[in-house]
């Protein structure tokens, strides 16, 4: 018990779960199933991104990825037009969707390599060129997503939504590359300390381009699934996820300064996220509640987790 | 001494500090008289630099008690010190690069404000600079980010000096002749004599033990954390000096060999001055004064060799850090992955790190290297200096490279620990690995095969055998020429 | 040499600012008239405001993400409770300007990473502007309108009011003592500190005066177009911060200009106004942006470089 306790990531879970509890005490219990569904489904999206940008955290102070949501509208946006609909096209879709990703992800990384800027600059401009990418390939229209991949991304299997059995199987893949392989050692290195990394003999550079890449991808493919989820790109699908999938690592124990991540925790805080929500919703609360309750959890936990690492030293 | 001393500007009464594991003080007490220049020296991390953090406030010792003028200062911190006229001259920038000189003047005193002070503290610092450093040429209008790292110096030092309705009464001058050539370094040392004259204090630190026996009143010994040795300066010469720091290095000077006609294993040739080269089997120094070009060959050698973009099996060049906070280890990590950091491709198959390769490599380091720790997965800031040290070495040596680059590496590790290590390098080197050693310790670059003297970012001299001592080191990094 | 690289700095916001306006004046020969400058400066003067916000965060080596949502929820304060009952609204405003305040003390106390704490903060006054004013609507108060449409004789007001923000600006920020204190904590934390300052002092005013000109820049903004929305500032993140970066300041090392900043914010209006001319479509207006800042940050670097090799005899 004592051991489980002192996991970074079980505080997301018992969040998550009081939220629920209260929630379903407040309807009865008359929404459990539905609820449990829709958390899960919903809490999968933002673990999709949240680990892209998980791994760009881990890679050191001002390390994050502010064109998540461009890339995801984009990627969205481009393989819905070219499915066009027909089910025979999905992988196509997908395919093109990985190399949204791929470019956008070279790009930010051209970008904060050869400006030397910060990555947040970097990522800010870049993602204001993808997003007007992605608005003029829009162009107000909505194509439907082909029904098959539609159905899969809306449907269950053994009661558990498909979407986020997915979402769990890039966790187990996310948390074996960042545990067990070279690369997630590496990348833990640099966060620490960059230049101790370098005087390592660690190829610093690869590594950043490649945490790049990936959280681009991630995004992308996370976009090309909620865009056939819900029936059609949009052009501010992506927006709620750029705070998303920050505030999921940090509530999810993984640090802010780098160094140190957690791929469990990303689960309990999106669940947390899309329960607290909902929460809200059911007691009837607006829109304008709903930004702020986000945004004071996001710097309460923030300020929490400085203080755990404050009592360390 | 028949007449009463005047109370002291500031005395320290059984200053004890530790950072960890590390006694930086144990139990240090000092006194400053007016008219008084202490001379204080001793080796990297005898303590030196922490009992100056203590006398200007900026460290509260774990123990120990402050006065001044015969009064007990608690709380004592960085404000009470200046209000006492304590100032103090840092080894490194103090100063904000990107204010003016006399913007700089401004924070330093926080007394200048109200209209018109950009006039005021104009008329201060130049005052100051002049009256230190005539002939100067600075413009005290200009951003200190401009100026050369002599120029920075001698505005620091004047700022230390200057005088904005409070007096400076001890000044602490860490390392100030070290970017100076020897006509500002005269012009320095002649003004804290002529401040001394007038009744102020003057702590002095210095590895130039002429300088300290020239002008120090008193001169302080300090090792490991304590003061060994306190006499007025006529009590010393250089030889006893020497000997009262305490010798780091054994005097197994004759171990060391000629170096043989080998193979260079690694070159570069600087912008100015002669070409690097370094041969297999061979340890090679770099001496001079610190901030000469020492680390910038270093770090020049590693990037050419190192990867940037793709992991390389077979590195070529590897690199032990003196730095260790800022460039050496991962402080959130065990010692065992901060000991593997460097050589995770030979631990992994098919892509995985092999648990048990690596907890293999690091039982065999932790014996070879006599890494003290009860479990090599404890987390690194448990260990000491010393042994952290010993843990950049193993990451280093478990390597395959066969260069092994050193900066600085025995920065603030004790004594024992220094000769374990030598004694490996020794041994590594018999093997035929490649050592690059730049040190500020004049002992260590006694134990290498060939010494390089830097000078203003070139190499001014090449000394080999017994041509390598201190005297002929200190003579090439002055006179800039061949010895 | 010291004038060389700060009027080199200051050359290049003047440079590109004068290239702009000639090119909008070919474009559009009718702007070059009372009216027609006024128009064109007209949103520049809000702008202008919350890039020297931005500036004084910046200054501190911090860098705040909620500049945006600041500005629209001051917006819309001032569109509601400064109309209607005005002390209650100056209230608010303080209040807000000292949770900024307060924001720089714990972001410099717990060493938070300032992006993250902006921006849960933007969802805060995002939250905030929301429950203020649901639908777009308020109105301005009266001196704030009168301030903004009147039209002193020869030189319009857009100008005027651009010009004493920079002179102001310039002799609080580069003249005093407080503003020498506050780049200084930027420049070299330590040495400032063993000089016996108090850096949470420091930090806090550099915080407080920065929402005291995001609070302006509300004001102004509120006085322009008569109404307020919960969006209405969204775009000043970016425009802050390209307009600092623009005007030859420096994420790091403290190294600012107000004079430059104002320029920068100038430039960048009038580009949006140039694009329009050029007949940009619109939906590559926002892209056109981002790319006007990989382009801003590239000259630069370029004159950084041109810099480091010049003061290196």
């Amino acid at each position: 018990m004592k051991t489980l306790l002192s996991r970074p990531w079980i505080w997301s879970f018992i969040a998550a779960l009081s939220v629920w509890l209260a929630t379903i005490a407040f309807t009865g219990g008359a929404s459990t199933v539905g609820l449990s569904q829709a958390a899960l489904t919903f809490a999968a999206f933002s673990v999709l991104v949240g680990i892209g940008q998980m791994f760009v955290i881990t890679l050191g102070p001002g390390n994050i990825d502010l064109s998540v949501p461009a890339t995801m509208t984009l990627a969205g946006t481009v393989s819905l037009k070219y499915m066009d609909g027909q089910s025979g096209l999905i992988l196509h879709g997908l395919a093109i969707a990985v190399g949204v990703g791929v470019c956008v992800g070279m790009l930010n990384y051209a970008l904060i390599k050869a400006l030397r800027i910060p990555p947040i600059i970097a990522t800010l401009s870049m993602s204001f060129i993808v997003q007007s990418a992605a608005i003029w390939t829009n162009r107000g229209l909505r194509i439907k997503p082909p029904q098959a991949l539609a159905d899969f991304t809306t449907q269950t299997s053994f009661g558990i939504p498909n979407i986020a059995l997915l979402a769990l199987l890039i966790s187990v893949a996310a948390w074996v590359l960042l545990h067990r392989t070279p690369y997630g050692r590496w990348i833990a290195a640099i966060g620490q300390s960059l230049p101790a990394a370098r005087m390592a003999g660690i190829a610093v550079d690869g590594n950043r381009f490649v945490t790049y890449l990936l959280c681009a991808i991630l995004a992308a493919v996370c976009g090309y699934l909620l865009a056939c989820f819900s029936g059609g790109a949009a052009l501010n699908m992506g927006s709620e996820y750029l705070l998303m999938s920050i505030a999921v690592v940090v509530i999810g124990g993984t640090a802010v300064a780098g160094g140190n991540s957690n791929v469990p925790g990303i689960w309990g805080a999106s669940l947390f996220m899309f329960l607290v929500v909902s929460m809200l919703n059911t007691y009837g609360l607006g829109a304008g509640v709903r930004l702020m309750m986000t945004g004071a959890i996001i710097i309460t936990v923030i300020l929490l987790a400085s203080g755990r690492t404050a009592n360390l030293r | 001494m028949t007449l009463p001393m005047p109370p002291a500007v500031l005395e320290v009464v059984n200053a004890a500090v530790r950072f960890g594991e590390v006694r930086a003080l144990d139990g240090v007490s000092l006194s400053i008289h007016p008219g008084e220049c202490i001379g204080l020296v001793g080796h990297n991390g005898a303590g030196k630099s922490t009992i100056v953090s203590v006398i200007n406030g900026g460290l509260s010792p774990q123990q120990g008690e402050v006065f001044s003028d015969g009064t007990r200062l608690a709380p004592y911190g960085i404000g009470v010190a200046r209000s006492r006229g304590v100032r103090c001259v840092f080894q490194e920038l103090s100063l904000c690069p990107n204010l003016s000189i006399i913007e700089n003047t401004r924070i330093m005193h926080r007394n200048l404000g109200g209209f018109g002070w950009r006039k005021r503290a104009a008329a201060i610092i130049l005052a100051s600079i002049d009256a230190i450093f005539p002939d100067h040429g600075i413009d005290v209008g200009g951003p200190v980010g401009t100026l050369s790292i002599a120029q920075r110096q001698m505005v620091e030092i004047a700022m230390a000096f200057s005088d904005a309705g409070q007096p400076p009464r001890l000044v602490i001058l860490d390392e100030p002749t070290s970017s100076l050539d020897a006509g500002l370094a005269a012009q320095l040392l002649a003004h804290v004599r002529r401040f001394v004259a007038n009744g102020g204090a003057v702590i002095l630190i210095s590895h130039m033990l002429t300088e300290i026996l020239e002008t120090a009143s008193r001169i302080v010994v300090m090792k490991d954390g304590k003061i060994v040795a306190e006499r007025g300066a006529g009590g010393f010469d250089h030889a006893s000096l020497v000997e009262a720091m305490g010798s780091a290095a054994t005097h197994q000077t004759a171990a060391r060999r000629a170096p043989a006609a080998n193979q260079p294993v690694l070159e570069l040739t600087l912008p100015k001055g002669q070409p690097f080269r370094a041969c297999k089997g061979e340890v090679v120094g770099l001496a001079g004064l610190g901030g000469h070009g020492q680390t910038r060959l270093l770090l020049a050698l590693f990037d050419r060799h190192s990867p940037q973009w793709w992991p390389i099996r077979n590195p070529a060049v590897t690199f032990v850090a003196g730095d260790r906070r800022e460039n050496g280890i991962f402080d959130l990590w065990s010692i065992l992955k901060n000991m593997t950091a460097a050589s995770l491709g030979d631990l992994s198959r098919r892509g995985f790190v092999q648990d048990k390769a690596e907890i293999d490599r690091g039982d065999e380091w932790k014996v070879r290297i006599d890494i003290r720790t009860p479990d090599m997965n404890n987390p690194i800031l448990s260990l000491s200096g010393g042994n952290q040290q010993k843990v950049l070495f193993a990451r280093a040596l478990s390597t395959r490279a066969p260069v092994v680059l050193m900066d600085d590496p025995m920065r603030g590790v004790d004594v024992g620990t220094k000769h374990e290590v030598y004694g490996m390098i020794r041994a590594e080197a018999e093997a035929g690995r490649t050592f690059v050693w730049y040190s500020t310790e004049m002992e260590e670059m006694q134990l290498c095969d060939r010494v390089y003297v830097f000078r203003e970012g070139a190499i001014v001299a090449e000394l080999t055998g017994d041509a390598i001592s201190e005297h002929n080191i200190l003579r090439a990094s002055f006179e800039g020429e061949a010895a | 040499m010291r004038i060389s690289t700060d009027t080199l700095r200051l050359a290049v916001p003047v440079a590109s600012l004068l290239l702009l306006l000639a090119g909008v004046f070919y474009l559009q020969p009718r702007a070059m008239s009372y009216n027609g400058l006024n128009l064109l400066f007209n949103l520049a003067v809000p702008i202008a405001l919350a890039t020297v916000a931005q500036m004084l965060i910046m200054a501190v080596n911090d860098l705040d993400l909620s500049m945006g949502t600041f500005v629209s929820f001051v917006a819309c304060v001032a569109a509601t409770y400064l109309h209607d009952a005005p002390l209650l609204g100056a209230l608010i405003l303080l209040a807000a300007i000292a949770t900024y305040a307060a924001l720089g003390v714990i972001i410099y106390l717990r060493n938070l990473p300032s992006i993250v704490v902006t921006l849960g903060m933007s969802f805060v006054w995002a939250g905030l502007a929301v429950l203020i004013l649901p639908v777009p609507g308020g109105t301005a108060p009266e001196w704030a309108r009168a301030v903004m449409i009147s039209k002193p004789p020869l030189v319009p007001m857009a100008i005027i009011a651009s010009a004493l923000i920079a002179v102001f600006a310039h002799l609080l920020i580069m003249r005093s003592s407080l503003g020498v204190l506050i780049r200084g904590v930027g420049g070299n934390q330590r040495s400032v500190q063993r000089a016996g300052w108090s850096i949470i002092a420091a930090r806090a005013s550099a915080y407080a005066l920065a929402a005291c000109f995001a609070v302006a820049a509300g004001i102004c903004l509120v006085g322009l177009t008569t109404g307020a929305d919960a969006n209405i500032a969204l775009r000043y993140t970016l425009l802050s911060i390209a307009g600092v970066i623009l005007g030859g300041g420096e994420f790091t090392g403290g190294r600012i200009s107000p004079i430059g900043a104002v320029i920068g914010a100038l430039t960048l209006t009038l580009a949006g106004s140039f694009l329009s001319f050029l007949r940009i479509s619109p939906d590559w207006q926002i892209g056109a942006q981002g790319a006007i800042l990989i382009m801003v940050l590239a000259l630069r670097l370029l004159l950084n470089r041109l810099e480091s090799k010049g003061g290196k005899p």
